[in-house]
């Protein structure tokens, strides 16, 4: 969806706020809200299902809201959602309970994106010309706004990867490559200035169509 | 002083203080969160604990600059590193939720990489730890994927014209590492010393690493 969180290019928020003593958390609700996100995380499905919750809060309240506040809004809406899931089941047991061997080994050994099964083989390769399609999906997509229907060039090849659009929707993973693709400063911002500027983006093979056909 | 009678600043609106109120408010609903995690049996107050003693502690930046100075002072490692970061950083010990899929890139006297989340504020935590405000902040975000020489000077990074910038944006499950340049006459530090001239935001890609040499007196 096009909303604030695509926030790429825009410069209306002025100068960058940096204070090098800032501590990893300024008040303790930040530490618990960040200590049950990752808790809970198995809870409330794949990583880009959690990603648009947070990219359908209120473009208001997602500027006035500092990021754990945006994690607290999200804890609410999943915890809402799930309870109304559950309330048709009347059972104790009707919520998982975290085992914390699992999550610490989750914690030092990741969940990768990367998959076996789906599309292995890239179409596109080191060095060719890409133009990103101009979509405007009302769900969740990863392709930035202000790149798309920009020419640019594969740099990396980075495997396949599950695909943020349909794993979000519960449409399935739908793995497939993933590259590091270039863009030229130029190309996206018009700039004369540093014609030797680059911007490299991940995208997904679903994003792109080959140039020189 | 400014001759304007008033600043219509718009990011005061974006990072104001939290009241004491607010505060209080914010806290009653995580504590809300929390009691029903727990009376339900999804969680206990040691895993919350636990869990928060593990992002305020164990991972930080000092894992990241532990790789970097090894790189500075082992060339295969280095090679390992720029070849599969995801491996090396893990001969390290280092790896996780949010460090999956590692890419270093290398700065040098003629090529500059700094790292930016635009649509979230991905960033790898197995070795930088959790994200600083101004990462998170729209500001940053926006701003240095158009006007990065600008931002970067504002962290007080002058780069020449002749330097090629060159902007990540961490849109997958990629996430970036910038290895900086060795200071230089550092040949004869350890790789313990250098460790200390590795900062997060030379990891980021907003600075260089420390000068030893250089003092503000």
């Amino acid at each position: 969806m096009n909303s604030i969180h695509d926030m790429g290019g825009l410069t209306c928020f002025g100068q960058v706020k940096y204070d090098e003593d800032e501590p990893v958390f300024h008040h303790e609700w930040e530490q618990k809200v960040l200590a049950i996100t990752v808790a809970t995380s198995s809870l409330f499905g794949p990583l880009d299902k959690r990603r648009h919750v947070l990219e359908k809060i209120g473009s208001i309240d997602y500027l006035k809201s500092s990021y754990y506040e945006r994690w607290l809004i999200r804890l609410e809406l999943s915890l809402n959602e799930l309870t109304a899931i559950n309330q048709y089941q009347s059972t104790e047991s009707e919520y998982e309970s975290i085992d914390f061997k699992e999550l610490e080994h989750a914690i030092y050994n990741g969940r990768p994106s990367d998959r076996t099964e789906g599309r292995q083989t890239p179409i596109f390769s080191v060095g060719d010309r890409i133009r990103t399609k101009n979509i405007n999906p009302s769900g969740h997509t990863r392709l930035a706004r202000y790149v798309r229907g920009r020419c640019g060039f594969i740099d990396r090849v980075h495997g396949t990867h599950s695909f943020p659009d349909t794993a979000a929707h519960g449409e399935g993973e739908n793995p497939q490559p993933l590259y590091s693709v270039r863009f030229t400063a130029k190309e996206l911002w018009g700039a004369e200035k540093y014609p030797t500027d680059n911007l490299y983006i991940d995208l997904w093979e679903d994003y792109l169509e080959p140039l020189d056909v | 002083m400014s001759d304007h009678f008033h600043k219509h600043d718009q990011d005061t609106v974006l990072i104001k203080e939290r009241s004491e109120q607010e505060i209080a408010g914010l806290t009653k609903r995580v504590e809300k969160l929390e009691k029903f995690l727990i009376q339900k049996g999804i969680v206990s107050k040691d895993l919350l604990e636990s869990v928060a003693n593990i992002y305020e502690n164990d991972l930080g930046p000092l894992n990241g600059a532990k790789v970097i100075a090894r790189a500075w002072c082992d060339p295969s490692y280095k090679k390992r590193l720029l070849d599969d970061a995801t491996k090396a950083i893990k001969e390290m010990g280092f790896g996780g939720l949010q460090g999956e899929h590692m890419v270093v890139l290398e700065n040098t006297p003629i090529i500059h990489n700094v790292v930016v989340c635009s649509l979230c504020s991905c960033y790898p935590w197995p070795v930088l730890g959790l994200p600083p405000g101004w990462y998170k902040d729209p500001a940053y975000r926006s701003r240095i994927v158009i006007h990065p020489r600008d931002v970067l000077k504002e962290f007080g990074l002058n780069l020449c014209d002749s330097v090629e910038v060159r902007v990540w944006d961490s849109s997958a499950e990629v996430r970036y590492l910038v290895l900086p340049e060795r200071p230089l006459k550092t040949e004869k530090f350890c790789e313990e010393d250098l460790v200390k001239l590795v900062t997060r935001e030379a990891m980021i890609g907003v600075a260089k690493a420390k000068d030893p040499f250089f003092s503000e007196t």
